[in-house]
């Protein structure tokens, strides 16, 4: 009998990080038999750990290409350095929640293993070497944020992001997995190696059946990262749930996301980019000029940032549609430099929010600085490297993306991510505008900077200006995401 | 070839034997005390007669839920347990592994008296 199929332990080390995170979750419940007040003292304590234990196996294996479980997981330079974005998202998180969820009465231990859950299933998503591995971790990734939207279940709001969040995203599900039956029509296999050998081998390139699978899978993992026009659930979704939430999963679920579209658009179907780019082009296209366009009329800064996570999805988007190395390189950076922009400016709405998810106006923004001079600064800083401009991350992050679309001859694409960036500086500035030039209300009063999460807000505002400034490093980084050709 | 089929054919009379004569054995043994409740198709409190769509307790759903995922448990146990010999000591390891995961679900739903009836 053969016993190929036996795993070794070096299997283990690809999806190390995973497990390790799975497995911190797992001890998270088992810390349930202890007295609640223990248990609940422990949970951010255990996360925080597990998640900074998840380095340990991304060092060991580092760039290196390795595959385990007979090819059905692999890790490479870009996989780690996805791993590694979406356990910093997961750390800022515990970071910014333990304040939040206290005040808002959701201080249980499932929060957090929620969302180590979560980061599993994302993490695994970045290592997914076969189409069923997508699906599985998605499925890891979507229930644990499924449930997590409705988390403040006395809350209509929430139970109502919840229930559109798992209908929609059932919905996208559905569509994936009929995009992966189609591709196995075509292909006559699952793994991403395996359908890239039969597009260039056998001829499935000009198979319809191949093409209109490639074309769910798209939709499906578009779904997920917000991009128009499948961003129908992200206002009310992003709204309604529990704002320390609505900030994990607009990185978190975004990373993985996009981790997932580019190693299967890059490997399994990296031969046949002459049929997707256009397509990829007119949603990434599409998508920056919806969110920002949508975003200029919103008055609720929770919709405002969901349609700027629309409109982030769109940039992000034009790093791969230029389907080059320097786009996958420049969409890592800009995942890493989003991760701490916008988890940065969620904390400071979380700050400035008040019990019962009160207090997500704009207006309510007025004279901020003058009740919190640290978290209008810091805020400040956040609103600028959205919008894009220099000396933060957010402009570095653009800048690479867009001279990776350039690379590819996609000047039409800049343009419009230029023009777009413009109508963004009018959102963003607004917010810095009303902190800093008007008066508060006169019972407004001043808030304090509370432990962890002033910790937080400083260490996202410092490396927002730092990745600004001293891009150097995080580029040679981020020029290390290879992704492995099979 | 077809002889390769015999024992499913044995199969099939050893279970429907067993299935019938269980039937007629407690039929006839058995004592028989019918009151309303019993006689009903589903003995779980649900009145069989009516609209479907009435409200019923979350705890059924609960239930099944619970019920459903020790259940996967049970069958990945089969095959497991056909190639037992083939997977050597890896193969303990990992349904050890396997168990222990659905052991810290059981634990946690047992504290969390999601198996309770109140």
């Amino acid at each position: 009998m053969n016993h190929s199929f036996v795993p070794k332990a070096a299997d283990m080390l690809v999806v190390g990080p995973e497990t390790i995170v799975a497995a911190a979750a797992m001890l998270i419940l088992l810390a349930e038999l202890m007295p609640a007040r223990i248990s609940k003292a422990a949970a951010p304590w255990i996360a925080a750990l597990g998640l900074l234990a998840s380095f340990i196996p991304m060092t060991t294996t580092g760039i290196s290409v390795r595959t385990g479980f007979s090819g059905m997981v692999v890790t490479d330079g870009f996989a780690v350095l996805m791993k590694a974005v979406l356990a910093v998202t997961g750390l800022l998180t515990i970071g910014f929640s333990t304040h939040y969820i206290k005040r808002e009465d959701l201080d249980r231990a499932e929060y957090y293993a929620l969302v180590l859950f979560a980061i599993s299933g994302m993490m695994l998503m970045a290592s997914s070497a076969n189409l069923i591995m997508v699906f599985l971790s998605l499925e890891i990734l979507s229930i644990s944020l499924y449930v997590l939207s409705g988390f403040a279940r006395t809350q209509p709001r929430s139970q109502e992001a919840s229930l559109k969040y798992f209908l929609l995203g059932s919905f996208a599900s559905a569509f994936l997995l009929y995009g992966i039956a189609l591709v196995y029509g075509g292909a006559g296999t699952i793994s991403l190696a395996g359908i890239a050998n039969a597009i260039a081998s056998e001829g499935a390139a000009r198979n319809p059946v191949l093409l209109a699978g490639a074309g769910l899978i798209a939709v499906g993992l578009g779904f997920k990262v917000a991009a128009v026009p499948f961003q129908m659930w992200t206002p009310d979704v992003y709204e309604g749930a529990p704002s320390s939430v609505t900030a994990f999963m607009s990185v978190g679920a975004k990373a993985a996301g996009f981790a997932a579209l580019a190693r299967v658009f890059l490997t399994a179907f990296g031969d046949i980019k002459v049929d997707w780019m256009p397509a990829l082009w007119a949603v990434a296209a599409l998508t920056m000029i919806v969110g920002n366009v949508v975003a200029v009329a919103q008055t609720d800064i929770k919709r405002m940032l969901a349609y700027s996570s629309i409109a982030h999805a769109g940039y992000i988007l034009v790093g791969l549609a230029a389907a080059n190395q320097a786009g996958v390189s420049a969409l890592v950076f800009y995942l890493a430099a989003y991760l701490f922009m916008n988890l940065g400016a969620w904390a400071v709405v979380i700050l400035a929010g008040r019990r019962g998810e009160a207090g997500t106006e704009i207006d309510s923004y007025n004279g901020l600085f003058w009740r919190n001079p640290g978290a209008a600064a810091a805020m400040g800083v956040f609103m600028f490297a959205l919008a894009g401009l220099p000396p933060t991350g957010g402009f570095m992050a653009k800048f690479y993306v867009f001279s990776a679309a350039l690379q590819a001859n996609m000047v039409g694409l800049v343009v419009i991510g230029a023009l777009t960036s413009l109508v963004s500086v009018y959102y963003y500035a607004r917010v810095t505008v009303v902190m800093f030039m008007r008066d508060p209300e006169p019972d407004a009063a001043p808030i304090s900077t509370r432990g962890l999460l002033g910790v937080t807000l400083a260490v996202t505002a410092a490396a927002t200006i730092y990745l600004g400034v001293l891009p150097g490093q995080l580029f040679q980084l981020a020029g290390l995401a290879q992704i492995a050709r099979p | 070839m077809l002889s390769a089929y015999f024992p499913i054919l044995v199969l099939i009379v050893l279970a429907t034997g067993f299935a019938l004569g269980a039937l007629t054995l407690s039929h006839v043994l058995g004592p028989k005390r019918p009151n309303p409740a019993k006689s009903e198709p589903y003995e779980c409190g649900m009145r069989p007669i009516g609209s479907a769509r009435q409200r019923i307790p979350v705890r059924f759903y609960l239930i099944a839920m619970l019920f459903i995922l020790f259940d996967i448990e049970i069958v990945f146990l089969y095959p497991w347990a056909i190639v037992f010999d083939h997977l050597g000591l890896f193969g303990l390891v990992e349904m050890i592994v396997f168990i222990a995961i659905l052991v810290v679900g059981y634990v946690y739903v047992w504290r969390k008296g999601a198996l309770e009836w109140e």
